[in-house]
Formats: structure tokens, sequence, C-alpha cells
């Protein structure tokens, strides 16, 4: 399996990282050298084993479906790069 | 008294008790520490307004006569824990500016029990790293050199500032994380002790997430004592983490008797690594040789997916790290980048992506978003799951035959120059954690502790690996070990 320029775009894309053109190839490479690795695991005989969801036989508890917190909109608020009005601000969405 | 900010946390504890220092003291001699410790880069947000009011609260609360045993001892957080008020980015660029509006449960814990914080400590980016050379604060350096070679060497990663700082005497004890081996190799590049508890004993909750099913915090400290005294304090249930365990947090340092007789240690054939140094070889001999006088019985073990450990972690890792970092999307916290005319929300998430992460964590998410994406995820992303059970299934077949614990080295090296790896390629890196990271993909306590210095002066640790949940145990070995080795050495200060 080898990742050429057009999946390295689209990889980067679909991260939602903007990468120069021109960076492209370098990736791409970086990709292959991390994938080349991992593909070791295709000489691990998995028939019949479970892929793991949980690293501890646990369940997961349960809680009362109640708000726990509330009214703290300001604290909310507080690190955003654009708030206004008491609302997060991004560019337009939809025109 | 000697210098103060030189004590181990028992010891600063009993002379707090005692009333032979006050909290105050032991704090001034820390921030005057790390005053003049500016060319090792450990200490990025000093809070020392912070941590004199939390001293003379703690000093209050010991004259009280209502003093737990974190009470009074200033330690150093990692700058991946949420602290209120103080920045918390991770090392990034994209959480700049950030102050939480919360505190992290394991910082909670620590400061009811009235520990003191002198400041947030460097890491590698996200925790994604083993130099902490991929931080946007610039290198951590190593207290220790290669003997009067001047050469900047790594404190490894991520927790590499926590490693530093406990090193040089800035702090009694530091928080750390660890993901595949970022307290442990940290640990053993700096000649301290640092464990890893059993995935779900420390609360992840206001932990900035790298990934979500690896991620476990834990102490890092001059003695294995010290350690069993912090983890008390920072462990136990959280309902705000869904994957914390509620079962009852020992008293650790209690379970601390020495007799490690009878206990079975077992040293896995994997972990023999070809081309690993003599001088590794040897210490986990004489580590094994250790235990057997102190009455262990030591037996060779097989754990037969050791080798395909690193390479299911660099799929699961980077996918939950690729989700786990979508939320860093210029809107809610963090950077922005300046937006272009007519750029719209897109170019608004994909450039401040592409200025706030650094190459290491935009590699990561990509890799991670490859490996979940359609037509891939079965192929990589659940065939890497499997090999999790598997190796998993591993220690449990150990554990299954009697074994208490598994003795390993920490590192295939000890510390290396920073920015000796530059050219190498990531996988290079990867290498690091060719020990440690098996104990986080199978959920297990892991300890690393300084074993003995290599032939140039470096440190070199060890690695113990034990059951589920036994972390008192697990201390207990290594504290016997750190009896037999009696590793004393401290770096000479330079800086």
């Amino acid at each position: 399996m080898s990742i050429d320029l057009e999946t390295a775009a689209r990889v980067a894309r679909l991260a939602r990282i903007r990468v120069d053109e021109a960076a492209l190839p370098a990736l791409a490479q970086e990709f292959n050298t991390i994938l080349g690795f991992i593909e070791q695991l295709n000489e691990v005989d998995v028939e019949g084993v479970e892929p793991m969801t949980s690293v501890t036989p646990m369940r997961l508890k349960r809680r009362a479906d109640v708000v726990t917190e509330g009214n703290c909109q300001a604290a909310i608020l507080s690190n955003a790069p654009d708030a206004r009005e008491g609302f997060f601000a991004v560019p337009k969405v939809v025109d | 008294m000697t210098d103060l900010n030189t004590l181990t946390i028992a010891g600063a504890r009993d002379a707090l008790r005692k009333r032979e220092v006050t909290s105050l003291e032991l704090t001034e001699a820390c921030l005057a520490a790390i005053e003049a410790a500016g060319a090792l880069n450990a200490i990025v947000h000093p809070t020392p307004d912070l941590a004199r009011a939390q001293a003379r609260a703690a000093d209050a609360r010991i004259a009280a006569g209502e003093a737990p045993a974190m009470c009074g001892i200033p330690l150093g957080i990692k700058d991946l824990f949420c602290t209120r008020g103080v920045p918390s980015q991770a090392a990034s660029r994209i959480l700049a500016g950030f102050r939480p509006e919360y505190e992290s449960t394991v910082t909670q814990r620590l400061f009811d029990a009235g520990a003191v914080m002198l400041g947030k400590l460097n890491m590698d980016e996200f925790a994604m790293g083993s130099s902490n050379e991929t931080s946007c604060y610039g290198n951590a350096v190593n207290p220790w050199r290669r003997g009067n070679d001047a050469t900047p060497l790594t404190p490894g990663g991520s927790s590499g500032g926590s490693a530093a700082a406990v090193a040089a005497d800035l702090c009694l004890g530091a928080t750390g994380t660890d993901t595949g081996g970022s307290i442990r190799q940290p640990a053993a590049f700096t000649g301290i002790v640092g464990i890893k508890p059993t995935y779900g004993r420390c609360s992840r909750w206001g932990i900035v997430a790298f990934a979500s099913s690896l991620d476990q915090a834990g102490p890092m400290t001059k003695t294995v004592r010290d350690a069993a005294i912090m983890l008390s304090a920072m462990c136990g249930h959280d309902p705000k983490d869904s994957t914390s365990a509620d079962y009852p947090v020992p008293d650790f340092e209690a379970a601390l008797s020495g007799d490690i007789r009878g206990k079975v240690i077992g040293i896995p054939k994997e972990y023999r690594m070809e081309g690993m140094p003599g001088e590794i070889e040897a210490l986990w001999s004489q580590g094994a040789q250790m235990l057997r006088d102190a009455g262990a019985e030591i037996r060779d073990i097989s754990l037969p997916h050791t080798k395909y450990a690193l390479p299911a972690y660099y799929v699961i890792a980077p996918a939950e790290a690729s989700s786990n970092l979508a939320r860093y999307d210029g809107v809610r916290y963090g950077h922005r980048a300046r937006l272009a005319q007519g750029d719209g929300i897109t170019e608004m998430y994909e450039k401040t992506r592409a200025e706030g992460f650094g190459p290491e964590v935009q590699r990561r998410v990509m890799v991670g978003t490859y490996v979940l994406s359609a037509g891939f995820y079965d192929a990589y992303y659940n065939r890497a799951r499997r090999v999790r059970t598997l190796i998993k299934r591993d220690f449990e077949e150990v554990f299954a035959q009697g074994v208490d614990a598994i003795l390993t080295p920490a590192t295939p090296s000890a510390a290396f120059g920073l920015g000796e790896m530059a050219e190498a390629d990531p996988v290079q890196m990867y290498l690091n954690d060719v020990f440690t990271v098996t104990v986080n993909l199978a959920g297990l306590p892991g300890i690393a502790l300084p074993a003995g210095l290599d032939r140039q002066g470096l440190p070199l640790g060890l690695q113990l690996i034990g059951r589920p949940w036994q972390e008192a145990d697990l201390l207990n070995t290594a504290q016997a070990l750190e009896a037999a080795a009696g590793f004393v050495a401290k770096p000479g200060k330079w800086w």
C-alpha cells in the first residue's frame, strides 16, 4: 500500500489541515514510512479475535438523566477567539 | 537543614509535621531553584503567587493538626492538566491563551490534599513525542550530561519538563501522563521514579486528551515511597470520567513492607531486542539478580505478541488522537487563524489547524484520519484492536501462571542528544517506547526506577509491570529493587 500525492492531499483535507502543495511529497513519504511499519500487523493471525473495546472489564456507570451543571454561559465563552452576544462567532457558513 | 528543595516528599512531610520547616519555606526554596534553572526550560508557566498562597493555607492546616501526607508539598504540574485560571496549553500553539475555567480532577485532588503548585511544566505537544522536542515552548533540557561533555541531552518525553524538574530538584514531585511511555521513559532518562497506574485509576477529566483508551496520569518523584504517597492522593473514582474505576484506593505507602519473598518475577524473552546495548542487558540481569537475592523467584516467560505492540499503538493512538483533536477548530478556545477576504468556515478550520499544530501532531492526526477513513477502517484500525486483544491476553496468561510482576528495561538506550534524531524518520523516534507501550495497550500498571549509570555517567532505568489494580504490590517490589540498586547519583549542577 503506497500513498500517492492525491491520497495525501485527501487525508489532509479530511483532517482539516491545510498542507501546501509543495509539502505533499514529503508528507506522502512520511505516511509511507509509518504505514510500512504498521503493515507488520498483517503477519498476525487475528482470526476469531474480538477487537478490544475496553481495556478493563467494567460496565459503564449510569447516572440519572438530569442537568448537573448549567447557567455558565460567560465561563463557556470566556476563551472563545470571537464571541458576540452570547454566541460563538464564526465566518458565514450558509450563503 | 539541607537545601529544602532537595527533600523527598516523605522527608518534607515528616519535617512539616514536626514543625521543623514550613510549606512556605519549602515553596520559596523551590521557587528560588526554578528561578536559577532557566537553562533547563522545565517550567513554562511559573505560578509563584498561587504557590505562596497555597503554601500559607497548607501551613495553617498543618498548624491546625489536620494535614494529609501531600499537605504543603510543592509540585510541578504537566501542562496537559487543566488548571483553573492558569495557562494550560498542552505545549501547543493552538491552545495559546487558554485559561481553563475548571480544574482537572487530579490537580483538584492534589490541591484538596494541600499540595502546592509551583507552575506548569514543559512537555511534547499534546504529549506526542519521546524527547520534548515537539513543544511549542522549545526543548526541555536534561539536567544530566555525559560526564564533562556539554552536549544538551533530552529529558525524554512526553513528560520531559516533569522529569527535568524533579531530577534537578526544582520541585519535590510532579504530575506526568503516560500514553505509550511518557512517564516511564523520561523518568528513566533522568534517574527518577515514575509510575503509570492501571487504566482507570486516575480520572482523566480535565487532562487534555491524546488517546483516551491509553492515557493515564501518574506521579514522577525522587523515590518509590514518594510515588506511593503521591499516587494515593491522585487516584480514586470520579463520576466525571466514565472510565474511572470505582474501586477503593489503598494506602500505597502503608503497603511498602520491603518483603518480596516468594514473589514470582517474570523475565520476558521478547524484550531482549536485537542491537540492545550491552549495558542495558547487563543492568537487566543485575536487576533480576537483586530481586532473586531479596527472595523472589525469577522465571523466564514469553509475551509472544510484543513485537506487534508498537505498530498496533501507532494505529490506535493516532486514530484516537485524530478524533480527540478535532475539537481544536478555532471556534471555542485557543488560536484562530487570521482569515483572508472571502474565507469561509472550512478555510478557518484548515488554516487554524495548520498554524496551531506542530509537524508531529499534524502527522499523527493525519495518520489517524487515514486509518479511520472509509475502506481502511477494518484493515488498520480493527486489525490493530484485535492485536491489542492478543497483547493483553499474553499478559493475562503469564499472570494466570502465577507471575506477580514482570521486569524489563525501561528504555532501549540512555538519554540521547537533543537534535540527534532530527534526521531520523518518525519510526526511529517511536522505538523509544518499545518496552513501555505494551503496558498501555494492556491497561496495566508499570513503574520505571533508576538502577544504574552507563559508562558515560547517564542514568539507566528498569521497568516493573504489575497485575491490574495491584499497584500496592508493584510499588513494594519496586521499593525492594530500589533498595538493592542503591541508586543515589544526582546530576552535577551546571545550570
